[in-house]
């Protein structure tokens, strides 16, 4: 009986703790009675990263724009003053292909809403549970391809000898020479960016009540000014949110004008100047402009959503 | 909502089945049609093809270009990913977890470097690279192609996380530290099988994004050939179209079958939308922040 019990009492002692298992002790009873060190340990990294690498380079993009190139050395010269700003206002050329820029985006824009609502409205409030899902993972799909593929099949498809021309011809339309022009570019960037509009339109679509839209047909509305009167005034904050992409990604790119159009964007300007001239200055400064451009329209946007709400 | 009680009269139900179904194929005609090249036996691109064959694939598979290419895409690719778990899943435990100054910022400025138009976000690193290079000896390399990549896929896994850690029972990891579980083994045991799916869908989107990233790609990568990249600079040159062809078909499928995957496991339609689309909510909430005072 004795035997046993002192048995049972040697089973029940604990074996000294390992080094390595009292330091983890340590270091999580650190952890638990100090939610601030936890807080450091988790945020830390990420805000290191996102304040020293990405806001540091955007500041360090605005400074730079100050600076200029010596004309002789090609060298940077770490010399205050407006040089490149007073460059870009004066020569012509550039005025014209910020408009541009900023021209086709808008068009470009305007286009994706209008072919996102149908698709986003057919999704949200027509097609069935199953379609709906289907439709959904097809609008997701191409965003996730290759989006230089995509440019390079339009390259392809546009070209001379390409399958639109071809298609065309077998029509009987004769060819029309769209290849690699400001028609094909607005084609191409409406192409690229509309998943990016249709799947907020969804999402604002998909939130308006049923019975929102059954009061409007009940007090006699017909659909057309249901749409017009409750449907669209409604989802329009959600519209002018995914327009924010179609509008930013063309302002920022320079690979489709590069591939499919005949004309320089503000882009091509700046990958020109780092690539060749290796003026980094001037192409700082220019890069302020769809900067500036694209928090202009932010403005709108939230101005446009806060006049909405009131 | 079911169709017999849809409010839309039988015209405007056909007009946008239609629209629907014309949009569609303007979205999927290109991917087919490219897919479709990478068979073509001839240089050149016209159409139509005059045959199908898989000649190229060897050639491609041959070109020791490609090959160095490839490498260096996946190498940045896998760089990028497991940066941005890292940091993603941090990030996205600290804002789950903790009330703080600033919270509500976070996701926003997670996703500043997709909102940005890419040709600022590319600038800007470009420009920190060359003071960097003055100043500490910085230079262009695979290194800070893998640092602007991060940049913009932390989003994408903190996206993930977050979604999942919100779904997630408080009451597992209460349970767990009641059952004399430490933090450690919480975390090993509890935590990080709860989310181990959303990190695999989140690592399999940030890697898709980086392989075919392109537009910061050229400002951050130097002399380092990517494998989009090596797209852009050849597919003027005749004699390499038919490499080209190929290539971007391979990209086309590499880069859709990790977002087919990722979607498999996630099971929630919102998953995939956690590239810039992600961008939207996280405008909507600080708008209504700026709103509210």
């Amino acid at each position: 009986m004795a035997e046993t019990l002192r048995r049972t009492g040697e089973r029940l002692a604990a074996p000294p703790p390992s080094a390595v298992r009292r330091l983890r002790h340590a270091v999580g009873g650190f952890l638990y009675r100090v939610p601030a060190a936890r807080l450091a340990l988790l945020l830390g990294p990420i805000l290191l990263w996102m304040v020293v690498i990405y806001l540091g380079s955007l500041g360090l993009l605005f400074i730079t724009s100050f600076w200029r190139q010596d004309s002789v050395t090609g060298a940077i010269v770490q010399n205050w003053g407006l040089t490149n700003y007073r460059f870009l206002v004066q020569e012509e050329v550039y005025r014209t292909i910020a408009i541009r820029t900023v021209g086709i985006a808008l068009a470009v824009t305007v286009t994706d809403i209008v072919l996102a609502i149908p698709i986003a409205y057919y999704a949200a409030r027509i097609a069935s549970s199953r379609v709906r899902t289907l439709l959904l993972l097809s609008i997701v799909l191409p965003l996730w391809s290759s989006y230089l593929v995509r440019v390079y099949a339009w390259r392809t498809i546009l070209s001379g000898d390409g399958v639109l021309n071809w298609s065309l011809h077998q029509l009987h339309l004769g060819s029309v020479n769209l290849g690699f022009s400001r028609w094909s570019l607005w084609i191409v960037f409406s192409y690229l960016w509309l998943p990016y509009v249709a799947l907020p339109v969804y999402a604002a679509l998909e939130r308006i009540p049923n019975s929102l839209i059954e009061a409007s047909t009940d007090l006699g509305a017909r659909w057309r000014t249901t749409f017009r009167r409750v449907i669209l005034p409604i989802a329009f904050p959600g519209i002018v949110a995914g327009s924010i992409f179609a509008f930013s990604l063309t302002l920022g790119d320079y690979i489709a004008p590069n591939l499919v159009g005949d004309t320089e964007f503000i882009g091509n300007v700046i990958y020109q100047n780092v690539g060749i001239a290796n003026n980094i200055p001037f192409a700082a400064a220019y890069a302020i402009v769809p900067a500036l451009v694209m928090g202009a329209y932010l403005l709108i946007a939230r101005q446009l959503k806060a006049f909405e709400a009131l | 909502m079911s169709r017999d009680r849809a409010i839309e009269p039988r015209s405007v139900q056909w007009g946008m089945a239609v629209v629907t179904g014309l949009v569609l194929l303007f979205l999927y005609v290109p991917l087919f049609v490219i897919m479709l090249y990478a068979f073509n036996p001839a240089r050149s691109q016209a159409w139509p093809l005059p045959g199908l064959s898989t000649r190229w694939f060897t050639a491609t598979w041959n070109n020791a270009d490609v090959r160095t290419a490839l490498l260096t895409s996946l190498k940045a690719g896998v760089g990028a990913t497991t940066l941005a778990l890292i940091l993603g899943s941090l990030a996205a435990f600290a804002v789950h977890r903790f009330r703080f100054f600033g919270r509500e910022t976070v996701s926003f400025v997670l996703i500043l470097p997709l909102a940005l138009p890419g040709i600022v976000t590319g600038m800007a690193l470009n420009s920190t690279i060359n003071l960097g290079g003055e100043l500490i000896g910085l230079s262009f390399s695979l290194w800070t192609i893998i640092i602007g990549h991060a940049t913009f896929c932390v989003v994408v896994v903190y996206n993930n996380v977050i979604a999942r850690l919100r779904r997630t029972a408080t009451s597992l990891v209460e349970a767990s530290s009641d059952l004399g579980a430490d933090g450690f083994q919480t975390f090993r045991y509890v935590i990080l099988p709860n989310i181990a799916t959303a990190l695999m869908a989140g690592g399999l989107l940030a890697f898709a994004l980086s392989f075919d990233e392109i537009i910061v790609t050229n400002f951050t990568s130097g002399s380092e050939i990517t494998l989009p990249k090596w797209i852009f600079n050849n597919l003027r040159l005749p004699n390499q179209r038919p490499v080209v062809n190929v290539v971007a078909s391979v990209l086309l499928l590499v880069s859709l079958i990790p977002v087919y995957i990722a979607q498999r496991l996630t099971q929630e339609s919102g998953g995939l939308v956690s590239g810039r689309a992600a961008v939207v909510p996280a405008i909507e909430a600080s708008a209504e922040q700026a709103a509210v005072p």
